[in-house]
Protein backbone atom coordinates (compact mmCIF):
# COMPACT_ATOMS: atom_id res chain seq x y z
CA UNK A 1 0.00 0.00 0.00
CA UNK A 2 1.21 3.46 -0.88
CA UNK A 3 2.27 5.57 2.12
CA UNK A 4 4.05 8.89 2.61
CA UNK A 5 7.58 9.17 3.92
CA UNK A 6 9.89 12.08 4.48
CA UNK A 7 12.82 12.70 2.18
CA UNK A 8 14.69 15.78 3.39
CA UNK A 9 12.21 18.64 3.26
CA UNK A 10 9.85 16.77 0.97
CA UNK A 11 7.03 14.32 1.66
CA UNK A 12 7.02 11.55 -0.90
CA UNK A 13 4.59 8.80 -1.81
CA UNK A 14 5.12 6.38 -4.64
CA UNK A 15 1.60 5.54 -5.73
CA UNK A 16 0.82 2.18 -7.21
CA UNK A 17 -1.65 2.44 -10.05
CA UNK A 18 -4.42 0.87 -7.96
CA UNK A 19 -3.91 3.26 -5.04
CA UNK A 20 -3.69 6.25 -7.38
CA UNK A 21 -6.96 5.24 -9.03
CA UNK A 22 -8.71 4.66 -5.71
CA UNK A 23 -7.66 8.06 -4.39
CA UNK A 24 -8.49 9.77 -7.66
CA UNK A 25 -11.98 8.29 -7.66
CA UNK A 26 -12.67 9.40 -4.08
CA UNK A 27 -11.35 12.91 -4.60
CA UNK A 28 -13.30 13.24 -7.84
CA UNK A 29 -16.49 12.27 -5.97
CA UNK A 30 -15.73 14.89 -3.34
CA UNK A 31 -15.14 17.49 -6.04
CA UNK A 32 -18.50 16.59 -7.62
CA UNK A 33 -20.21 16.99 -4.24
CA UNK A 34 -18.62 20.43 -3.85
CA UNK A 35 -19.28 21.54 -7.41
CA UNK A 36 -23.03 21.46 -7.09
CA UNK A 37 -25.22 23.66 -4.99
CA UNK A 38 -24.74 22.34 -1.46
CA UNK A 39 -27.43 19.88 -0.52
CA UNK A 40 -28.00 20.48 3.18
CA UNK A 41 -30.06 17.30 3.45
CA UNK A 42 -26.95 15.30 2.64
CA UNK A 43 -25.28 14.30 5.96
CA UNK A 44 -21.86 14.41 4.26
CA UNK A 45 -22.43 18.05 3.32
CA UNK A 46 -23.59 18.79 6.86
CA UNK A 47 -20.37 17.32 8.21
CA UNK A 48 -18.14 19.18 5.74
CA UNK A 49 -19.88 22.46 6.55
CA UNK A 50 -20.79 22.19 10.23
CA UNK A 51 -22.87 24.78 12.04
CA UNK A 52 -20.89 27.28 14.08
CA UNK A 53 -24.11 28.19 15.92
CA UNK A 54 -26.16 24.99 16.08
CA UNK A 55 -28.63 26.54 18.52
CA UNK A 56 -29.14 29.90 16.90
CA UNK A 57 -30.52 29.88 13.35
CA UNK A 58 -30.09 33.64 12.89
CA UNK A 59 -26.46 33.67 13.98
CA UNK A 60 -25.86 30.54 11.90
CA UNK A 61 -27.36 32.13 8.80
CA UNK A 62 -25.12 35.16 9.29
CA UNK A 63 -22.05 32.98 9.84
CA UNK A 64 -22.75 31.00 6.68
CA UNK A 65 -23.32 34.15 4.68
CA UNK A 66 -19.78 35.24 5.48
CA UNK A 67 -17.92 31.92 5.39
CA UNK A 68 -19.67 29.24 3.34
CA UNK A 69 -18.76 30.37 -0.17
CA UNK A 70 -15.06 30.71 0.67
CA UNK A 71 -14.99 27.39 2.49
CA UNK A 72 -16.65 25.65 -0.44
CA UNK A 73 -14.24 27.21 -2.96
CA UNK A 74 -11.23 26.30 -0.81
CA UNK A 75 -12.33 22.69 -0.40
CA UNK A 76 -13.03 22.35 -4.11
CA UNK A 77 -9.66 23.91 -5.05
CA UNK A 78 -7.90 21.51 -2.68
CA UNK A 79 -9.60 18.53 -4.26
CA UNK A 80 -8.65 19.76 -7.75
CA UNK A 81 -5.03 20.27 -6.70
CA UNK A 82 -4.81 16.70 -5.39
CA UNK A 83 -6.25 15.44 -8.69
CA UNK A 84 -3.68 17.52 -10.60
CA UNK A 85 -0.84 16.29 -8.38
CA UNK A 86 -1.89 12.70 -9.00
CA UNK A 87 -2.18 13.29 -12.73
CA UNK A 88 1.24 14.94 -12.92
CA UNK A 89 2.78 12.09 -10.98
CA UNK A 90 1.76 9.63 -13.69
CA UNK A 91 -2.01 9.44 -13.61
CA UNK A 92 -3.60 6.02 -13.92
CA UNK A 93 -0.20 4.36 -14.05
CA UNK A 94 0.71 5.68 -10.60
CA UNK A 95 3.92 7.48 -9.77
CA UNK A 96 5.68 9.57 -7.16
CA UNK A 97 3.95 12.49 -5.52
CA UNK A 98 6.31 15.03 -3.97
CA UNK A 99 4.90 17.56 -1.51
CA UNK A 100 6.43 20.50 0.30
CA UNK A 101 4.94 21.57 3.64
CA UNK A 102 2.23 23.69 2.03
CA UNK A 103 1.37 20.85 -0.31
CA UNK A 104 1.20 18.41 2.60
CA UNK A 105 -1.11 20.82 4.46
CA UNK A 106 -3.42 20.93 1.43
CA UNK A 107 -3.37 17.15 0.97
CA UNK A 108 -4.15 16.58 4.64
CA UNK A 109 -7.20 18.83 4.37
CA UNK A 110 -8.38 17.15 1.18
CA UNK A 111 -7.85 13.67 2.65
CA UNK A 112 -9.81 14.79 5.71
CA UNK A 113 -12.71 15.96 3.55
CA UNK A 114 -12.72 12.71 1.60
CA UNK A 115 -12.68 10.65 4.81
CA UNK A 116 -15.39 12.80 6.42
CA UNK A 117 -17.67 12.32 3.43
CA UNK A 118 -16.94 8.61 3.18
CA UNK A 119 -17.08 8.06 6.95
CA UNK A 120 -20.47 9.76 7.10
CA UNK A 121 -21.80 7.60 4.26
CA UNK A 122 -20.50 4.47 5.98
CA UNK A 123 -22.08 5.46 9.29
CA UNK A 124 -18.74 5.47 11.11
CA UNK A 125 -19.27 6.32 14.78
CA UNK A 126 -17.14 6.53 17.93
CA UNK A 127 -17.13 2.82 18.61
CA UNK A 128 -16.67 1.71 15.04
CA UNK A 129 -13.83 -0.74 14.55
CA UNK A 130 -13.20 -0.53 10.82
CA UNK A 131 -11.45 -3.88 10.68
CA UNK A 132 -14.31 -5.78 12.31
CA UNK A 133 -16.86 -3.85 10.20
CA UNK A 134 -14.90 -4.97 7.19
CA UNK A 135 -14.77 -8.58 8.38
CA UNK A 136 -18.54 -8.56 8.94
CA UNK A 137 -19.19 -7.01 5.54
CA UNK A 138 -16.97 -9.57 3.82
CA UNK A 139 -18.83 -12.42 5.52
CA UNK A 140 -22.18 -11.02 4.43
CA UNK A 141 -21.21 -10.31 0.83
CA UNK A 142 -17.59 -9.98 -0.27
CA UNK A 143 -18.66 -8.27 -3.49
CA UNK A 144 -20.76 -5.57 -1.83
CA UNK A 145 -20.14 -1.85 -2.27
CA UNK A 146 -19.71 -1.58 1.49
CA UNK A 147 -16.70 -3.89 1.47
CA UNK A 148 -15.06 -1.72 -1.17
CA UNK A 149 -15.88 1.53 0.65
CA UNK A 150 -14.68 0.26 4.02
CA UNK A 151 -11.40 -0.91 2.46
CA UNK A 152 -10.91 2.47 0.82
CA UNK A 153 -11.73 4.26 4.07
CA UNK A 154 -9.24 2.11 5.98
CA UNK A 155 -6.57 2.74 3.35
CA UNK A 156 -7.12 6.51 3.28
CA UNK A 157 -6.88 6.60 7.09
CA UNK A 158 -3.48 4.90 6.94
CA UNK A 159 -2.37 7.16 4.09
CA UNK A 160 -3.33 10.28 6.04
CA UNK A 161 -1.71 8.95 9.20
CA UNK A 162 1.50 8.37 7.24
CA UNK A 163 1.44 11.95 5.93
CA UNK A 164 0.87 13.46 9.40
CA UNK A 165 3.66 11.24 10.73
CA UNK A 166 6.08 12.16 7.95
CA UNK A 167 5.24 15.85 8.27
CA UNK A 168 5.74 16.03 12.04
CA UNK A 169 8.69 13.64 12.41
CA UNK B 1 1.43 40.91 62.21
CA UNK B 2 -1.09 43.56 61.60
CA UNK B 3 -2.47 44.63 58.34
CA UNK B 4 -1.73 48.20 57.42
CA UNK B 5 -4.48 50.57 58.49
CA UNK B 6 -6.49 51.61 55.57
CA UNK B 7 -9.70 53.44 55.11
CA UNK B 8 -12.37 50.84 54.47
CA UNK B 9 -13.63 51.00 50.96
CA UNK B 10 -17.24 50.41 50.19
CA UNK B 11 -17.54 47.27 48.10
CA UNK B 12 -19.49 48.14 45.00
CA UNK B 13 -22.63 46.15 44.33
CA UNK B 14 -21.35 44.97 40.98
CA UNK B 15 -17.79 43.94 41.46
CA UNK B 16 -16.74 43.99 37.86
CA UNK B 17 -18.30 44.85 34.59
CA UNK B 18 -17.72 41.75 32.48
CA UNK B 19 -15.82 42.35 29.29
CA UNK B 20 -18.45 41.09 26.87
CA UNK B 21 -16.02 41.12 23.98
CA UNK B 22 -13.86 38.48 25.60
CA UNK B 23 -16.63 36.22 26.74
CA UNK B 24 -16.73 33.97 23.67
CA UNK B 25 -15.17 30.60 23.05
CA UNK B 26 -14.46 28.24 20.18
CA UNK B 27 -15.31 24.63 20.98
CA UNK B 28 -14.09 21.56 19.11
CA UNK B 29 -16.31 18.48 19.34
CA UNK B 30 -15.31 14.86 19.13
CA UNK B 31 -15.91 13.16 15.82
CA UNK B 32 -15.30 9.55 14.86
CA UNK B 33 -13.37 10.24 11.67
CA UNK B 34 -10.56 12.67 12.38
CA UNK B 35 -7.26 11.09 13.39
CA UNK B 36 -5.84 11.94 16.81
CA UNK B 37 -2.45 12.78 15.30
CA UNK B 38 -4.09 15.07 12.75
CA UNK B 39 -6.20 16.93 15.33
CA UNK B 40 -3.08 17.53 17.46
CA UNK B 41 -1.23 18.83 14.42
CA UNK B 42 -4.13 21.17 13.51
CA UNK B 43 -4.18 22.67 17.03
CA UNK B 44 -0.44 23.29 16.86
CA UNK B 45 -0.65 24.75 13.39
CA UNK B 46 -3.67 27.04 13.85
CA UNK B 47 -3.08 28.25 17.38
CA UNK B 48 0.68 27.91 17.76
CA UNK B 49 0.19 25.64 20.77
CA UNK B 50 3.03 23.45 22.01
CA UNK B 51 2.75 19.78 21.15
CA UNK B 52 2.02 19.08 24.82
CA UNK B 53 -0.86 21.57 24.99
CA UNK B 54 -2.24 20.49 21.62
CA UNK B 55 -2.18 16.84 22.69
CA UNK B 56 -3.93 17.63 25.95
CA UNK B 57 -6.68 19.49 24.09
CA UNK B 58 -7.00 16.65 21.58
CA UNK B 59 -7.35 14.13 24.43
CA UNK B 60 -9.96 16.36 26.09
CA UNK B 61 -11.93 16.35 22.85
CA UNK B 62 -11.51 12.61 22.54
CA UNK B 63 -12.41 11.64 26.12
CA UNK B 64 -14.79 14.41 27.20
CA UNK B 65 -16.44 14.91 23.85
CA UNK B 66 -15.44 18.56 23.53
CA UNK B 67 -12.83 21.12 24.47
CA UNK B 68 -12.53 24.90 24.42
CA UNK B 69 -9.63 25.58 22.09
CA UNK B 70 -9.66 29.38 22.08
CA UNK B 71 -11.41 32.29 23.74
CA UNK B 72 -11.72 35.96 22.96
CA UNK B 73 -13.83 38.42 21.01
CA UNK B 74 -16.70 36.97 19.04
CA UNK B 75 -15.33 37.90 15.59
CA UNK B 76 -12.06 36.19 16.43
CA UNK B 77 -13.90 33.04 17.54
CA UNK B 78 -15.85 32.97 14.29
CA UNK B 79 -12.57 33.27 12.43
CA UNK B 80 -11.12 30.40 14.47
CA UNK B 81 -14.20 28.26 13.83
CA UNK B 82 -14.01 28.91 10.09
CA UNK B 83 -10.32 27.96 10.03
CA UNK B 84 -11.10 24.76 11.96
CA UNK B 85 -13.89 24.01 9.48
CA UNK B 86 -11.29 24.48 6.76
CA UNK B 87 -9.34 21.64 8.37
CA UNK B 88 -12.45 19.51 8.73
CA UNK B 89 -12.78 19.79 12.50
CA UNK B 90 -16.22 20.10 14.04
CA UNK B 91 -16.13 23.53 15.71
CA UNK B 92 -18.79 25.78 17.20
CA UNK B 93 -18.83 29.27 18.69
CA UNK B 94 -20.41 29.81 22.06
CA UNK B 95 -20.67 32.12 25.00
CA UNK B 96 -20.12 30.16 28.22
Amino acid sequence: MTMFRRSGRTLVARFTSVDAQVLRQCVAELAALLSDRLDRDDPAVERLFPDAYPEDPDDEAEYRRFTEADLKTTKLDQAKTVLTDLLESGGQAGGEVHLDEAGADLWLRALTDVRLALGTRLGVHDDTDIQSELDDAVLRDPTSTRVGQLSVYAYLSLLQESLVGALTE
Amino acid sequence: MAAPQTVPVETPEVEEVPDLDRAWVTIVWNDPVNLMSYVTWVFQKLFGYSREKAEKLMLDVHHKGRAVVSSGPRERMEYDASRLHGYGLWATVDRP
